[in-house]
């Protein structure tokens, strides 16, 4: 029967070569886990992909309960985690899988680095990943914040000290961040814009880009 | 010869086999991942309300045959947020021609607006609700003609030592 769905979908669509297109490609030999286990070392970048996909679910699920204001963002998060059935299951899926997600990312940065898979002609999508390095520390960064608790004001205010202290626009550049004088009201409601509007925009404009390149290019040949 | 063959044939085939293993180990783990958060997002629709309680309002001695608005404080739990205030309601009381006491709601029974005691000055003794002309006689019962389906609902009543409590709220005839 899904057969069936399919293909009636296929003849108006056309979805067959869309999918031969995203899905069906060759997965050279040096990269493949099944014929040299050390090859594992090439999962690196889906599994982080895969962890994202996490963080985007988990975090779109979060958002039903949470409130971005400074009165009510503890409250609310401890009523989504105590209250609500698997509160805890799902705000532990995208605690932990921030910090997966960026050891993911770190994994797969060293990969691609010393098996030097960043060489021409794949400079650019070396570029692209170091900025989606620093989108996903962003998101860690303004993530952090959105409990309200001791430990995430106590974060933000040193991060932004240390923004802080960036020579000639140091003091810009931390009331931009705060959004005023100091780390507050309007703070906790601009972290939580980036966190789940700019930033997440960002990440999946330059994961498309990544993904054109690497199909594009191809994957780098063995050592 | 063809019986032997026939025998050999396999049922499903290998493609096939591995399809359904892969889909349905896929399926599980995509379920494992998906049930937490869909069970998460639903939880408000399984959740048991809470049991009001009685709430003093006013003497009985207040009350008469015309219906006067009385408000009444009732704890409430909105998610996170529980006001020390708590909400206020109102309920439109008054002594029924039986001597009995009837404490109405507010609430209109068309879409949910806030009904007063003649609330228009073309309909005297009637509650009328504002939003789309809707009313009611004296006793709430919902006019004929006008967009309310049903009468208005009540309270549950309670009279403690002169006192008048008023409790949930439930349909008129039950």
């Amino acid at each position: 029967m899904i057969r069936k769905m399919y293909d009636w979908l296929d003849q108006r669509l056309d979805i067959t070569p869309i999918w031969r297109d995203v899905a069906d490609h060759e997965v050279p030999e040096h990269v493949n886990p099944a014929h040299h286990f050390s090859a594992f070392i090439y999962c690196f970048g889906g599994l982080t992909f895969f962890v994202i996909v996490i963080q985007f679910l988990s975090g779109m699920f979060l958002s039903l309960y949470y409130v971005p204001d400074i009165k009510h963002a503890h409250a609310s998060v401890e009523y989504l985690q105590n209250e609500i059935a698997f509160g805890s299951i799902v705000r532990g899926m995208h605690h932990w899988g921030a910090s997966v997600a960026i050891v993911m990312l770190f994994l797969h940065t060293l990969r691609v680095f010393f098996t030097g898979a960043y060489k021409h002609p794949r400079e650019f999508n070396w570029v692209v990943g170091m900025l989606l390095f620093f989108v996903v520390l962003g998101l860690g960064f303004t993530g952090y914040l959105l409990p309200w608790d001791n430990k995430a004001y106590f974060a933000t205010k040193v991060g932004i000290e240390i923004a802080a202290s960036v020579p000639f626009v140091g003091e810009h550049i931390a009331t931009f961040l705060q959004g005023g004088d100091m780390v507050g009201a309007t703070t906790l409601t601009r972290f939580f814009a980036l966190h789940v509007f700019f930033l997440p925009g960002a990440l999946l404009a330059l994961l498309g880009a990544h993904f054109i390149l690497i199909r594009r290019q191809g994957i780098s040949g063995p050592l | 010869m063809s019986e032997e063959k026939e025998r050999q044939k396999p049922r499903i085939s290998r493609r096939q086999f591995l399809t359904y293993t892969l889909a349905g180990t896929a399926g599980f783990l995509g379920s494992t991942m998906l049930y937490p958060m869909v069970r998460f997002a639903v939880d408000p629709m399984l959740k048991k309300g809470a049991a009001s309680e009685f709430v003093d309002v006013a003497a009985v001695d207040e009350i008469t045959t015309t219906p006067k608005s009385f408000q009444v404080n009732v704890k409430v739990v909105d998610g996170w947020y529980k006001p020390e205030e708590g909400q206020t309601l109102t309920a439109w009381v008054m002594k029924q021609d039986n001597g009995e006491i009837l404490a109405l709601s507010p609430i209109c029974k068309h879409l949910g607006c806030t009904v007063t005691w003649e609330g228009s000055p073309e309909h005297s003794n009637e509650f009328f609700c504002f939003c789309h002309n809707g009313r009611y006689t004296k006793e709430g019962i919902n006019v004929p003609g006008t967009p309310p389906n049903a009468p208005l609902d009540e309270y549950e009543t309670k009279i403690e030592n002169g006192r008048l409590l008023l409790g949930p709220i439930k349909k008129r005839g039950v």
